[in-house]
C-alpha cells in the first residue's frame, strides 16, 4: 500500500471517542469508512476492500448502504461495476451466475480471505428460508461444490449443523435442512393481538 | 422536477411563509437598508429580551422570542436585515452571548427572507462555532426557551445543507465567490458540523427530554428523527419496521394536531405529515402488510394515495414513474457532504446525492418487481409444482428457483443483531419439487373494535348525564 506504519500511541479506540471526526487522524482510521467524506483522498483499493467485505456481510444490506455513499462518478471504476454485478447477482438469488462472474475475478476478490466462505454461508442461509427439502444439484449450484467435496461439505453439516441427508426414489439426493420458522411456518409463533391499557390520571 | 428539489432557493423554503413581493438574491443592502440604524421598537426589544434572559424569565423569553420576534420581522424588516448587531450592542452592555444569540436570530431571518451571500454564509458558521463553544464549555448563567434552542439546532442542519448545496453549484459562481469557498474551506465542513452536533445531543439529553416531555414538544421533535429514520428504513429494505414507526408517528399528529395549531412549527409539521403518508404509501406497495397500519391512518392514506398505490402495484411504465414521483417529494433532503474540486471544468453536482439515491431506490423498485409477479400466483395455490408453475410464469425451472429464493430473501430483512424479520404476507416452503404456499390471514381486530365501543358508549353516558330532566 506504500503507507508505512505509524507509531499510534494511543489506541484507536481512546483516538475515536476524543474526536471522531478530526481528518487528521485518517490514516490511523483507515480500517473504518471515513473515506467517503473525502473523494481526494479515497484509496480505491481500500473503498474494494471495504465493498467485498460488505458483500460478505449478505444477507445484510451494508452493500447498498455503500452504493449511497459512494459518488456516482467513482461507481464506474471497472472494480467496481465487477463488485456491483456480483451483488445484483447474489441479490436475485442467481448463484451460478455468481460464481461463474467470481471466477473471472478471482484477482479483485483474493485480497479479502475467507471471502468464498462468507458467500457459502449467504447461499445457505437463503436455501434455509426456501426449502426443507433441497435437491443435492441446487445445493451443489448455490455453494459451488461438486463431487467429493460435497459429499465431505454435506458429511461436515450433518454432524454439525442438523442437515439430514435423504435419498429421493431413484433420483438426486435430497438434503433436509434444519427446521426453522421460514421453512416450516407451523414453528411461527402468532404474537397475540395486545391491548395497550392505559393508567387514566 | 429538478427544480423542485432545488431547496437553496428561499423562496420554497416550506417552513416559513414567504411574502410574495419578496426578492430574490437581495441581501438588503439595496433599497436604503442601515445595518445602523436602530428603531425604537428594536430598542426596547433587546433591552426586554437582554433583561428576560439575565433574570431567567423563561416563560417571557419564550414570549419575546416566539411572539415579538416575529411581528417585527413582519411589520418592520420584511425585506431587509434586522439592525447590525454592532448598533444594538451598546443597549445590552454589549454582551458577549447575548451578541452571539441575536446573530443566530438575524442570520435566520435573513436565510428565511432573503438570500445569503457566500459571505454571510460563511459568517454564520463562525457565530455558530462561538455559539456552540459557549454552550458546551462555558459555564452559560442563562436558560433559554427549549423550543429557541430546538430551532437552532434545526437551523444549523438546514444551514448546513443548504450549505452543500450552494457549494456544489460552482457553474455560475463569480471568481470571487471560488476564492472565498477556497479560502474558507473548513466552514460548514462535516466533520465540525457533526461533531458540535453530536455534543450538544449529549450535553442536553438527559435535561432536555425530561423538559419537552412536558411540553409535548418532544413528539414533534421526533417527528423530524422519525421521518429521516422511516425514510433510511426504506432504504435498508426493512419495510415493516418503517411502516410501524409511520404508523405510530400518523396516528400521533392526526390524535393531536388540533391542539398544535398555533404553533410555529405546525406547518413543518403537516408537510412532514404528508411526506410520511407518501412514504407510507412507497413501502406498502413494494411490501404489501394486512395488519400494521391502524384504521384511521389507513383512511387517511387511502384518502390521498389510493390511486398511487395501485398505479404501483401495477410495476409498468407509469408505476415507476409514480414510485420517482412520491420519493423525490418525500426523500429526506439527501446531499454530498464532501468539498468541492474546485477546478475547471466546473460542474454542478448538488443533485448528484439526491439522483444516485433515486436511482439506487428504482433499482430495489425494479427487483420487487419480479416478485410481485409471484405473489400473485402464489396466492392461487395452496400446493403448486415447480414444474407447473414455471410454466404459468414462462420461466423454466432453474429460473423461477431463483426467483423463488430471491422473493424469500427480499421478504426477511435482517437487522443489525442478526435477527430475521419476515415481512411478507403471502410465503412459502419448497419441499423438493413442490411449493407450499402459506398465506398469513388478516386476524380481526377484535380490541380495535371493543375498545371504539366503549368510548363511543362512554361518550353517551357522559351526554345522558349531563341532560336535566325537567
Amino acid at each position: 500500500m506504500g503507507r508505512e506504519q505509524q507509531q499510534v500511541s494511543y489506541t484507536v479506540e481512546q483516538l475515536v471517542s476524543v474526536n471522531p471526526y478530526n481528518p487528521d487522524i485518517l490514516t490511523d482510521l483507515e480500517n473504518y469508512v471515513n473515506e467517503q467524506f473525502e473523494p481526494g483522498r479515497m484509496s480505491i483499493p481500500i473503498v474494494v476492500q471495504i465493498l467485498i467485505k460488505a458483500l460478505m456481510a449478505m444477507p445484510a444490506s451494508d452493500f447498498s448502504l455503500c452504493l449511497f455513499l459512494i459518488p456516482e462518478q467513482v461507481q464506474m471504476e471497472e472494480q467496481f461495476k465487477t463488485l456491483i454485478v456480483l451483488s445484483h447477482y447474489l441479490e436475485t438469488a442467481r448463484f451460478g451466475q455468481f460464481w461463474d462472474e467470481a471466477a473471472k475475478s478471482r484477482s479483485i476478490l483474493e485480497v479479502v480471505p475467507g471471502f468464498e466462505q462468507a458467500i457459502q454461508a449467504y447461499a445457505i442461509h437463503v436455501l434455509s428460508l426456501t426449502y426443507q427439502k433441497v435437491p443435492r444439484p441446487v445445493l451443489a449450484e448455490a455453494i459451488n461444490i461438486e463431487g467429493l467435496s460435497l459429499d465431505k461439505f454435506m458429511e461436515h453439516h450433518v454432524a454439525n449443523s442438523g442437515w439430514i441427508l435423504e435419498k429421493s426414489h431413484g433420483r438426486s439426493q435430497l438434503i433436509v435442512l434444519p427446521r426453522n420458522e421460514f421453512n416450516h411456518p407451523e414453528l411461527k409463533k402468532h404474537t397475540a393481538e395486545g391491548v395497550p391499557f392505559e393508567h387514566k390520571k | 422536477m429538478a427544480n423542485s428539489y432545488d431547496y437553496d432557493d428561499a423562496s420554497l423554503d416550506s417552513r416559513y411563509p414567504r411574502p410574495p413581493s419578496a426578492g430574490q438574491g437581495s441581501t438588503g443592502t439595496d433599497q436604503g437598508y442601515d445595518p445602523n440604524f436602530v428603531p425604537d421598537s428594536v430598542k426596547t426589544f433587546v433591552v426586554h429580551l437582554y433583561r428576560h434572559i439575565r433574570e431567567k424569565n423563561v416563560y417571557e423569553i419564550h414570549q419575546m422570542y416566539d411572539g415579538s420576534f416575529q411581528r417585527l420581522s413582519d411589520r418592520m424588516f420584511r425585506e431587509s436585515p434586522w439592525p447590525s448587531v454592532e448598533a444594538i450592542a451598546p443597549y445590552v452592555d454589549n454582551d458577549h452571548v447575548f451578541c452571539l444569540l441575536y446573530r443566530e436570530m438575524w442570520f435566520r431571518h435573513l436565510y428565511a427572507r432573503l438570500s445569503p451571500t457566500g459571505r454571510q454564509r460563511v459568517e454564520s458558521w463562525d457565530n455558530y462555532c462561538s455559539l456552540f463553544s459557549v454552550v458546551l464549555h462555558g459555564v452559560v448563567n442563562m436558560q433559554l426557551p427549549n423550543q429557541w434552542l430546538w430551532d437552532m439546532v434545526d437551523e444549523f442542519v438546514y444551514q448546513f445543507q443548504s450549505y452543500c448545496q450552494y457549494r456544489a453549484k460552482l457553474k455560475n459562481k463569480a471568481e470571487e465567490e471560488l476564492q472565498l469557498l477556497r479560502q474558507y474551506d473548513q466552514a460548514w465542513n462535516v466533520y465540525g458540523v457533526l461533531n458540535y452536533l453530536q455534543a450538544l445531543v449529549e450535553k442536553s439529553a438527559i435535561t432536555d427530554v425530561l423538559e419537552r416531555e412536558k411540553e409535548g414538544l418532544e413528539q414533534f421533535a421526533a417527528t423530524d428523527g422519525y421521518d429521516y429514520e422511516g425514510g433510511t428504513s426504506n432504504v435498508l429494505k426493512m419495510y415493516v419496521e418503517a411502516i410501524r414507526e409511520f404508523n405510530k408517528i400518523l396516528l400521533y399528529i392526526l390524535k393531536y394536531k388540533q391542539y398544535h395549531q398555533k404553533s410555529p412549527q405546525y406547518d413543518q409539521i403537516l408537510k412532514k405529515n404528508e411526506q410520511m403518508y407518501a412514504l407510507l404509501a412507497i413501502c406498502l406497495s413494494l411490501c404489501p402488510q394486512n395488519n400494521l397500519v391502524e384504521e384511521n391512518v389507513n383512511s387517511q392514506l387511502r384518502d390521498k394515495y389510493n390511486e398511487k398505490m395501485t398505479k404501483m402495484l401495477r410495476y409498468d411504465d407509469e408505476a415507476y414513474a409514480v414510485y420517482d414521483e412520491l420519493f423525490t417529494y418525500a426523500c429526506p433532503k439527501f446531499i454530498t457532504p464532501s468539498a468541492p474540486v474546485l477546478e475547471e471544468p466546473l460542474t454542478n453536482y448538488n443533485q448528484d446525492a439526491y439522483r444516485l439515491q433515486l436511482k439506487l431506490f428504482l433499482y430495489e423498485v425494479k427487483q420487487q418487481q419480479l416478485l410481485s409477479g409471484v405473489r400473485s400466483f402464489l396466492k392461487l395455490y395452496s400446493t403448486i409444482s415447480i414444474g407447473k408453475l414455471a410454466a404459468y410464469m414462462e420461466v423454466d425451472e432453474p429460473t423461477l428457483r431463483t426467483i423463488l429464493m430471491t422473493y424469500k430473501h427480499k421478504m426477511h430483512a435482517v437487522d443489525g443483531d442478526g435477527k430475521i424479520i419476515p415481512n411478507a404476507d403471502v410465503d412459502f416452503y419448497i419441499s423438493e419439487d413442490i411449493v407450499h404456499v402459506v398465506e398469513s390471514k388478516p386476524t380481526k381486530r377484535y380490541g380495535d373494535y371493543f375498545l371504539r365501543q366503549i368510548l363511543k358508549f362512554e361518550e353517551m353516558i357522559g351526554e345522558l348525564d349531563r341532560i336535566k330532566l325537567d
